[in-house]
């Protein structure tokens, strides 16, 4: 791998992450963009509040790019994520690799993000008209 | 000893820290911080898990505690 970008920022700009990925040894990339949904079971999400650990999760989050660097042959790896407060239809995270051919940057960004999910310490808050959720937090 | 707090875990607590004073018996393990939390805030008890992170890295229930380590309550991650 040539280059890793892991970050936690305030905003996303999804627009920076061709440019970021780019390579010339790479015929590949692929990237996910996660975003706020508006319902959530039926319910209107008003927004979503993301709060971290910021530190412990920039070491998790570089260990999920290295074990995907490990996996697959990847030219370059992204994992960008946001916390406060989004509204509906915002970026909330990017993930995304490039690579010489298409299937290793298409498997490897479902890794990063499946992974992100279980193990990154970030949490999310659904801000509904009349109460608030942190989410899987109960059963 | 002081423990970080995120996430719902700073909610049922009401603060982003605690400290652990020696008359409450500090806990020695993860497993007994874990019990601890449960015994002084019952909603802890009520998550779907929770972990603890010492000096930022996962550690299972058996592993020691020192004072001077950086203690954080993980509750159930949620992030993407």
């Amino acid at each position: 791998m040539q280059k890793k970008i892991i970050e936690i920022v305030d905003k996303i700009d999804t627009s920076q992450v061709f440019t970021e990925l780019s390579d010339a040894q790479s015929g590949g990339i692929c990237v996910f963009v996660g975003t706020v949904r508006e319902f959530t079971q039926g319910e209107e999400v008003i927004s979503l509040e993301f709060e971290t650990y910021a530190k412990m999760a920039l070491k998790e989050m570089d260990k999920i790019a290295s074990a995907a660097a490990q996996k697959w042959n990847l030219n370059k790896v992204i994992i960008r994520h946001a916390v406060g407060l989004k509204n509906v239809a915002e970026p909330v995270v990017v993930v995304g690799a490039s690579s010489a051919h298409r299937d290793a940057c298409f498997e490897a960004c479902r890794y990063l993000i499946d992974t992100l999910k279980e193990t990154v310490p970030i949490w999310k808050k659904e801000m509904f008209e009349n109460k608030t959720v942190w989410v899987s937090a109960h059963p | 000893m002081d423990v970080l707090l995120f996430g719902i875990a700073k909610d049922i607590v009401g603060r982003s820290e605690i400290q652990i004073l020696p008359e409450d018996t500090v806990p020695n393990s993860v497993q007994e911080l874990k019990d601890f939390m449960i015994r002084k805030f019952p909603d802890f008890g009520k998550l779907s898990s929770f972990a603890v992170a010492v000096n930022s890295e996962y550690v299972e229930d058996d592993v020691p505690l020192d004072r001077n380590d950086e203690i954080a309550i993980i509750p159930p991650v949620s992030g993407g």
